[in-house]
C-alpha cells in the first residue's frame, strides 16, 4: 500500500503500476461529464477571451490540479448551519470523460485521474506522457468514500450545474483505490479484458 | 374494504409509508442481498483484491444502516411497482410518491437524480415527466402492495436487448442461445455497472415489454427458485458460467462476477425473439410494504 499525499511528485507516480493499492490525502476536486466539458470547451480550447470569472476559475482549478487529482464523483452533499458535508460520494463511470481527459490531464498537470470502470487509450497515453494515474476507487461505497472526504472547502459552479455535476473542492484523507492504468503504458482493464475474452471463448466454444 | 383504503389513501399514512420505504431502500440493502456478498467474500482467495473490494463493500453497507445515510451517491430511478384491488385511483397513488420522493430528495436520501434532457436543467426534487417511473397491477386483494427499487444509472448505462438469431454469437432462436448472449452481455459490462451484478432477462415480449418484465425479475429474492424447472436450470447455468468469466468485484478479477441471474419470459410475436437483460448493481436496492386497509402498514420480503 502506497500512500500518496498531493502535490504527488513525478517520482511518486513512475514508482507505481497497474495492480497497487494506494491511499490518497490532500486538496482535489470532484468533477464529472458538466465539469469536464467546461474545462476543455470553455477553459482551455475555446480560443476566445475568458470572462473575468472564468479566468478566476482556470487559474484557482490550476492551483489545485497541479500535480493533484480529479475524482469522478457526483456527491450527495449536505449544508448544516452554512457548512457543507459531503455524505455520499462513491466514483463514477470515468469511460464517459474519455474524449476530455487527456487534455485535462495535460492542461492542468494532473497526476491523478479517479474514477470508476477505466479509461481508453487516449486517457493511458496521456498518463504516460505527463506522468500521471488512473485510479479505481470502489464503486458503490458511497458512505466510506464520503468519509475519507473530510471537508468540504468550496464549490464552484453549484447553481450552473446543479450539485452532483459542480466542483468540490474538498480535502481526502487516506482515500482508498486501486491503480488501474499507470504511467508506464499499461492498463490493468485491457490486460484483463484480454482474460475475459479468453473465458469466454472458451464458454462458447462447441 | 375498499371504502377505507380509499380513506387510507386521504390521509397521511400512505405518504409516511412511502417515505420510509423511499429512507430504507436508499441506506438498507435488504438482507439477502448483504448475504450473497458475505457468501461471495468467502468463496474469493484469502487476501485477494476480490475479497478485499468486497470486505469494503460490507463496511459501506454496515455504515450506510448505521448512519442512515444514501449507500451510494447514485440513488437511482426510482420505480414504483403497486399492486392494488379494484377501484383505488392510480393517479392519487402515484402523486402521494411523487410527493414522498420530492421529500426525500429535499432529506437527501436521494440525490436530485431527474434531468429535463432538452434543457439540461435539473428539476431538483427527483419529480419530472418518467421521473418516478410506476408499475401498475390490479390484484385480488384487500391491501396495496408497493415495492421499489433504486436504480443505479451505470447499470442501467449496460443494460441490453439482443434479437435472435445473433451470427457472430451463434445464438439461435432456443435456450442455448439465450445462454450465450447471456454470458456475452455479462463479458460486455465488465465491471461497468459495479460487479458482481444480478441479471434480470426476459425472454420474448416486444422492445419494451422485454426491459419492463426483466426489470419486474429484479424484485425476486436472490434465494429463490424458478418456478419453472427449465428456467430454473438456465439460471443456475448462467450463474456458474458466469463467475467463470474471471471479471470479479468492480470487473478488476476474481471468482464473483454475478451475484444471481432471475429469468422470466412473455409469449413472443412470431417474427420476434429478444432476449432483454436489465443489469442491477451489487447494491440491489428494493424493498416492499403493505397496506391494510385499517391504515396498518408493513415491510414485506
Amino acid at each position: 500500500m502506497t500512500n500518496l499525499n498531493i502535490p504527488i511528485s513525478q517520482q511518486d507516480i513512475l514508482s507505481l503500476h497497474a495492480g497497487d493499492s494506494v491511499t490518497i490525502s490532500g486538496i482535489a476536486t470532484t468533477g464529472r461529464d458538466a465539469a469536464h466539458k467546461y474545462m476543455v470547451e470553455t477553459l482551455l480550447n475555446s480560443g476566445k477571451t475568458l470572462s473575468a470569472q472564468d479566468r478566476r476559475l482556470l487559474d484557482e482549478l490550476k492551483s489545485i490540479y497541479n500535480g493533484g487529482m480529479i475524482y469522478h464523483c457526483g456527491p450527495i452533499v449536505r449544508n448544516e448551519n452554512g457548512k457543507w458535508r459531503i455524505i455520499s460520494a462513491g466514483p463514477t463511470t470515468s469511460i464517459r470523460e474519455e474524449v476530455y481527459e487527456d487534455s485535462v490531464i495535460s492542461g492542468f498537470g494532473l497526476r491523478v485521474v479517479m474514477g470508476k470502470g477505466g479509461m481508453g487509450s487516449r486517457t493511458l497515453a496521456a498518463c504516460t506522457k505527463n506522468k500521471a494515474i488512473y485510479v479505481h476507487a470502489i464503486g458503490g461505497a458511497g458512505v466510506t468514500s464520503a468519509e475519507k472526504m473530510v471537508e468540504v472547502l468550496d464549490v464552484f459552479k453549484l447553481e450552473e450545474f446543479g450539485l452532483p455535476e459542480a466542483f468540490w473542492k474538498v480535502r481526502f484523507h487516506n482515500f482508498p483505490g486501486i491503480v488501474t492504468m499507470d504511467a508506464h503504458g499499461k492498463s490493468l482493464h485491457e490486460e484483463l479484458g484480454r482474460e475475459f475474452d479468453k473465458n469466454l471463448a472458451e464458454l462458447l466454444e462447441g | 374494504m375498499i371504502d377505507n383504503l380509499k380513506k387510507v389513501l386521504s390521509g397521511p399514512i400512505f405518504g409516511e409509508a412511502v417515505f420510509d420505504l423511499i429512507r430504507r431502500a436508499a441506506c438498507d440493502l435488504p438482507p439477502d442481498v448483504e448475504s450473497a456478498i458475505r457468501k461471495a467474500r468467502e468463496n474469493e482467495a484469502p487476501g485477494s483484491r476480490a475479497q478485499e473490494i468486497l470486505s469494503m463493500y460490507l463496511d459501506n453497507i454496515a455504515r450506510a444502516r448505521e448512519k442512515q445515510v444514501a449507500l451510494c451517491q447514485d440513488t437511482g430511478l426510482p420505480i414504483f411497482i403497486i399492486r392494488h384491488p379494484l377501484g383505488l385511483s392510480q393517479r392519487k397513488m402515484a402523486g402521494l410518491c411523487e410527493e414522498a420522493v420530492a421529500k426525500a430528495t429535499k432529506v437527501q436520501y436521494l440525490r436530485p437524480n431527474a434531468v429535463d434532457p432538452v434543457t439540461g436543467k435539473n428539476s431538483g426534487n427527483s419529480v419530472g415527466p418518467g421521473s418516478p417511473v410506476f408499475y401498475f397491477e390490479e390484484a385480488d386483494a384487500d391491501s396495496v402492495t408497493v415495492h421499489l427499487m433504486l436504480k443505479g444509472g451505470g447499470s442501467e448505462n449496460v443494460c441490453t436487448q439482443y434479437s435472435l438469431p445473433d451470427g457472430t454469437l451463434k445464438a439461435g432462436r432456443d435456450l442455448e442461445g439465450v445462454r450465450r448472449v447471456l454470458l456475452d452481455a455479462t463479458r460486455k459490462a465488465e465491471g461497468k455497472g459495479c460487479a458482481p451484478g444480478i441479471l434480470g432477462v426476459c425472454i420474448g415480449g416486444d422492445r419494451s415489454s422485454g426491459y419492463n418484465h426483466s426489470k419486474h425479475q429484479l424484485l425476486r429474492r436472490l434465494d429463490d427458485v424458478n418456478p419453472d424447472p427449465v428456467l430454473a436450470g438456465l439460471e443456475g447455468r448462467v450463474l456458474r458460467e458466469a463467475n467463470t468469466l474471471g471479471i470479479g468485484p468492480l470487473g478488476l478479477g476474481g471468482k464473483t462476477t454475478l451475484l444471481g441471474v432471475k429469468i422470466g419470459s412473455l409469449h413472443r410475436h412470431p417474427a420476434c425473439y429478444f432476449v432483454t437483460i436489465t443489469y442491477m448493481c451489487w447494491e440491489c436496492r428494493r424493498w416492499g410494504i403493505t397496506i391494510e386497509s385499517d391504515g396498518s402498514w408493513r415491510y414485506i420480503e
